[in-house]
């Protein structure tokens, strides 16, 4: 909403040389916060002038200019720079004639731009000076020639300061309002605030005795809502009035103008002008029919399925049995509250008029202004509430306007159907705004406040019987009652006091494993990125399932990047996008790591549910097991991207390109942290390289994978070939975890160590040669290595020998060389049993 | 007897005189150990003499034994004194030889990083756990019931359409992505024991444009203490205590009247500090109220006996303001220069 201050002037005292800083001030304290504020920006001399002579002088380029003698203050006074009373002018515009009045920016003048006015050699001339548009000024779009000031009915002595003869050293603030506080989309409700905030003196425009009417039944009006929403009967107030024989042309006063244009509302004619001008003062939305047009009187109804109706934006637009409308006997003639029709609309050639000043229900409205995309200056407000009791008094001061700006004359009786509903009374206990807030607010200030808001305040048993007033429909409860109370005295009075919480049980282990996996892969020189989980099918097809084919996702009904409208399914993708934005900036050698939730929902499993339960009171337990068991799973998983060298070139060393090791280090680091024993098992992936892709475990369950992409598909992405990537899903690797350690006897006695070397064919893993010598060798075994993969010479083509490094100890005697060669020996036996592996002496 | 006489002073003195100078002219320790070898070993002339004292009078056992112990000692002293002196001054030069430029050294280490929302997170997370407080958290693809029904936007509530809200294919699912982390109040409200005091931190969606001071994925944290007897006074002593606890002493927070569906009274929370960028001064960092009577009943809870605070923040806004990062989109683009600048400290 902004707010001009010369309008707000009008019903609240404001202290003189208010700047919008301090009404900023002012008003923020009571809740409507600071946005913009709005000026014309035109300073310096701008007078009013008077065309004396002008000599039309054609160019070479085919324009023709006018060499204009212009009266700019009274004859033998100086002009407002100092220069002659009479100035030179060159002008382009060809609409004016001698005689006119017209506005004359003179050198010193500043205009939008901004536009600084100099005296200028142009066509041949000097020019002392420019004549505006109505544009050149900011007061409206015309520039099809200069701004004949009669053409607002103004006149004006030459050398009269035309800023302040056209409102335009008025000011607006803008201030952010609040879904709650419908009524301070107005002057009115602005000034209110104004005055709780300062204290300054309120005067109410809605009491304002202006043409009331003396009847209610006048033009026929009829209220049939027979499909209310909610309960809610649409419309609950419709008042009209009719003004006749108005002058449909005459112009715009300029005060209005301006007062508009600041406002955020264009000027378009005097009619239409005084709708909007009386919407901004008291918050109700107005609408003008040309009384002409109408057939019969009105009705207000829902529309019948298939109806139609031509708005005034000249769109063609069938309607839904949820509108409102308004109707008369030719069929829809408007969108009650939203916008009206093309056919009844006010136009040039209006003589009488009819005013509607109606109260509409805020749920129609909004759903509406959404069915049809057609958000209004008017659908805002009903949206929000409006003042019920005010249709009256705005259908009043929109015929007194019309009387005295464009000549009509009202009728003494207007109509009035329906009655504005009246607040529930609402008990505010004794103690309850203290108890709520923290301050002991002594009686005087709870009334008090509730009394300067427009409530009415009785005194009931136990505490306060408190009517909301009228314009404030958001107050419904004892809460509601309790922030006025303290935003009237002040948000500024409330004390800090630290409220005592039970004892806590810290973070769950999830929260803390998850704090342990970043700091530990980031100590171990990966650094973590925090993406967006926006993806295209291809990308969770690719990296969602370790077999190919279509994966299944949640879509984005509403995404921002229509190519990217699934959530995520694995973290890959996004630090894949990441390593590419570093490397195209010059950062060669990258490891990356994510943690976030993935988004795996179950093939074919529809989520979510189409009836939710009520807001307000507790669902069962049965309809919150429906509603969770309706959230697709979220699993927290943890991602890992390493590209370029893990060790860089350096004096002394060559460098180390990363791969699938360093995929495997950050998987030994994810285990250390999560407390897991993951196994890695020889796996395959599609996206990832045959023959260097590790399916990992914990236990029997599969937690994740590491390795290298798949080299083509890594060059596609526009990264090196050698990608290594690991993913592991954290709350699996959770789950299969024991959160306790049990600790064992730590050995003091000496261990023995001894090698092995076994002979396997090459197609064998080392690792199951490996757990199955841990296996064979029993419990003496302390530890076991590989230390050696050779082929060649020796060992057969096929084959390859396999040697580990193995510690031995017996927590109750020293163990002799023959008893660790005899556990290895065993090991060695299993090993041959299960891969027929040959011990190499 | 006498011209068997081997043992002389003389002999004795010459054996100790050519050993002396042997040691003093032994460079390093190999050539200390051949003098070694050859002035005490057993063909040593010392050694020999030495052998001599089996074949002398029983009367002459006593001095000659002296005189040739005190030549041993005197040889034997020399050899220790020099050998010390040989091995510092060895290992002098050995470490003289390791010396190394310390500013050309290879590494294998390579520094990593967090993310700076996330430890401004976990710092958040600190400071309400070190109150006694809990971390709660909640589903981020969540029911239209938990992000707005419950929280008293009903389904024509205007702030409901002012949300920005992402929604899920098809949208007779009801889901959403969280538009704020206060889906975690009702989650919290209706699976903890009262009273409740926790700290819910975690990512939301709005279909805000992507810009400098935007994000459509953002962080926020959102508070919530449900108790008896809970006010305002409490809120406003809470958050105090935060901003001070994470900006230093030095900072101090306002309410002003605002207005949100799930709070009332709400307000919004200005914070102030002395060195911000462009001078000292209040700045926006979120919204917060006294817990509107509605949501409680939607959670079970009984407005009259039970009262509750909760507020929220952004994340980002709070590193910008703290560490002045001028550009949110340095955030979400994964540039490793962005988290390196932090490290693990934030």
């Amino acid at each position: 909403m902004r707010v001009p201050l010369s309008w707000l002037a009008e019903y609240v005292d404001l202290a003189p040389g208010s700047t919008t800083e301090d009404v900023h001030a002012a008003l923020v304290q009571v809740g409507l916060e600071e946005e913009d504020v709005h000026t014309f920006d035109v300073t310096g001399p701008v007078v009013v002038g008077e065309v004396l002579e002008f000599v039309e002088e054609p160019q070479k380029n085919g324009k023709v200019i006018r060499w204009c003698q212009v009266r700019v203050a009274p004859e033998g006074q100086l002009a407002a720079d100092g220069g002659p009373d009479v100035h030179g002018i060159v002008c382009g515009a060809g609409n004016f004639f001698v005689g006119d009045k017209v506005v004359v920016t003179l050198p010193g003048a500043v205009l939008p731009g901004p536009f600084p006015i100099t005296p200028r050699k142009t066509y041949g001339h000097v020019s002392d000076g420019m004549i505006a548009s109505t544009r050149e000024l900011g007061l409206g779009d015309e520039h099809d020639g200069i701004l004949r000031l009669s053409t607002l009915g103004v006149d004006a002595e030459p050398g009269t300061d035309a800023i302040a003869l056209l409102g335009l050293d008025d000011a607006a603030v803008e201030i952010n309002v609040t879904p709650d506080r419908g009524y301070a989309f107005s002057i009115r409700g602005v000034a209110r605030e104004y005055s709780h905030a300062t204290g300054a003196k309120f005067d109410d425009p809605a009491l304002r005795d202006a043409l009331r009417p003396t009847g209610t039944n006048g033009f026929p009006v009829a209220l049939a809502d027979e499909a209310p929403i909610h309960g809610k009967p649409g419309v609950r107030v419709f008042a009209t009035r009719i003004v006749r024989n108005v002058d449909a042309a005459r112009p715009t006063p300029p005060w209005m103008v301006s007062r508009l244009k600041l406002a955020g509302i264009r000027s378009i004619s005097l009619l239409v002008d005084i709708t909007n001008y009386v919407m901004l003062e008291l918050g109700q939305p107005i609408h003008g029919y040309d009384l002409d047009t109408l057939t019969d009187g009105i009705t207000v109804r829902r529309a019948q399925p298939g109806e139609k109706l031509t708005t005034l934006d000249a769109q063609a637009r069938t309607l839904s049995p949820e509108d409102l409308l308004i109707t008369d006997g030719s069929g829809p003639i408007g969108l009650a509250g939203v916008m009206g029709g093309a056919t009844t609309e006010m136009g040039e050639n209006t003589r009488n008029v009819l005013i509607e000043a109606a109260n509409f229900d805020p749920v129609s409205i909004a759903r509406t202004a959404r069915r049809h995309k057609l958000p209004s200056e008017a659908s805002k407000r009903f949206e929000r509430g409006v003042d019920p009791a005010i249709a009256v008094a705005a259908a009043s001061r929109v015929a007194e306007l019309m009387v005295e700006l464009a000549g009509g004359e009202a009728d003494e009786t207007g109509s009035l159907v329906g009655e504005p509903t009246t607040a529930e009374p609402i008990l505010l206990p004794n103690g309850y705004v203290s108890g709520l807030i923290g301050i002991e607010y002594t009686a005087e200030e709870i009334r008090g406040s509730l009394v300067e808001i427009g409530a009415t305040v009785d005194d009931a048993d136990g505490g306060l019987r408190v009517i909301a007033p009228s314009w404030r429909p958001d107050i419904t409860d004892k809460s509601d009652l309790a922030e006025e109370v303290a935003r009237i005295v002040g948000y500024d009075r409330i004390p800090s006091v630290l409220p005592v919480a039970p004892p806590g049980r810290g973070l769950t282990r999830s929260q803390r494993v998850r704090r342990t996996v970043a700091d530990t892969l980031a100590a171990a020189g990966s650094t973590e990125i925090v993406a967006f989980p926006f993806l295209p099918a291809s990308e969770n097809d690719k990296f969602g399932s370790p077999t190919a084919g279509s994966v299944p996702a949640i879509k984005v009904a509403n995404a921002l990047d229509a190519s990217a409208p699934y959530l995520r399914t694995s973290l890959i993708p996004g630090l894949i996008s990441a390593a590419k934005r570093n490397l195209s900036r010059g950062l060669t050698d990258v490891s990356l790591f994510e943690l976030g939730l993935v988004f795996t929902p179950e093939n074919g499993k529809r989520y979510g549910q189409a009836e939710l339960p009520s807001g307000v009171a507790r669902p069962t337990d049965e309809q919150l097991a429906e509603l969770n068991a309706g959230i697709p799973p979220q699993p927290r998983h943890v991602g890992v991207l390493i590209v370029g060298n893990a060790v860089a070139k350096q004096p002394g060393i060559a460098s180390v390109p990363s791969g699938i090791t360093d995929a495997l280090a950050a998987v030994s680091q994810i285990g250390l942290a999560t407390g897991a024993q993951i196994d890695v098992i020889q796996g395959s992936h599609h996206s990832m390289h045959p023959g260097r892709t590790a399916e990992l475990r914990v236990g029997d369950r599969v937690v994740g994978y590491a390795g290298e992409l798949l080299p083509q598909l890594a060059l596609d992405s526009d990264l090196p070939r050698v990608v290594a990537v690991a993913e592991l899903d954290l709350d699996a690797i959770l789950e299969a975890t024991d959160a306790a350690i049990t600790a064992g006897v730590i050995g003091t006695l000496p261990a023995a160590t001894q090698d092995l070397s076994l002979v396997v064919p090459r197609s064998v893993p080392a690792g199951d040669v490996l757990a199955t010598v841990r296996e064979g060798s029993g419990e003496l075994l302390e530890d076991i290595r590989l230390v050696d993969d050779y082929r060649g010479k020796g060992v057969a083509d096929d084959a390859k020998s396999l040697t580990f490094a193995l510690r031995f100890r017996a927590a109750d005697r020293t163990l002799t060389a023959a008893e660790a060669s005899e556990a290895k020996l065993a090991g060695s036996a299993l090993a041959t049993e299960r891969f027929g592996a040959v011990l190499r002496e | 007897m006498s011209d068997s006489q081997v043992i002389t002073e003389s002999a004795v003195n010459a054996a100790v005189e050519s050993a002396l100078a042997a040691i003093a002219a032994a460079a390093d320790s190999a050539a200390l150990k051949q003098v070694r070898t050859e002035h005490t070993g057993e063909a040593s002339p010392l050694a020999k003499l030495n052998g001599e004292l089996r074949n002398v009078a029983p009367d002459q056992k006593a001095p000659l034994g002296k005189l040739v112990g005190q030549a041993r000692g005197r040889v034997n002293g020399a050899f220790a004194a020099r050998e010390q002196e040989i091995v510092e001054a060895e290992n002098a030069a050995q470490l003289e030889a390791e010396a190394l430029d310390v500013t050309a050294l290879a590494s294998r280490y390579t520094a990593g990083a967090r993310h700076p929302l996330t430890l401004l997170q976990d710092r958040v997370s600190e400071i309400f756990t070190g109150m006694g407080w809990e971390i709660a958290e909640g589903p981020e693809v969540e029911s239209e019931w938990f992000n707005f029904d419950a929280l008293n936007f009903d389904a024509d509530h205007p702030a409901r359409a002012m949300q920005d809200t992402f929604f899920i294919d098809p949208p007779e699912s009801h889901l959403v992505l969280r538009t704020h982390t206060s889906p975690v109040q009702i989650r919290s409200l209706l699976d903890r024991e009262l009273p409740v005091y926790v700290l819910a931190p975690g990512r939301v969606y709005r279909t805000d444009e992507f810009d400098a001071t935007h994000l459509p994925v953002f962080m926020q944290f959102e508070g919530l203490a449900v108790d008896k007897g809970l006010t305002m006074a409490h809120l406003k002593g809470t958050l105090d205590h935060f901003v001070k606890s994470i900006f230093g002493d030095e900072a101090k927070i306002r309410l002003r009247p605002s207005y949100f569906p799930f709070t009332e009274p709400s307000a919004e929370l200005d914070f102030w500090h002395p060195t911000f960028k462009h001078g000292p001064r209040w700045i926006e960092w979120g919204g917060c109220g006294m817990i509107n009577p509605n949501v409680l009943r939607a959670a079970g809870i009984d407005p009259d006996e039970y009262s509750g605070f909760a507020f929220g923040m952004g994340i980002e806004r709070g590193l910008m303001l703290r560490n002045d990062v001028q550009d949110m989109r340095e955030m979400v683009e994964g540039d490793v220069r962005f988290s390196q600048q932090f490290g693990m400290v934030v």
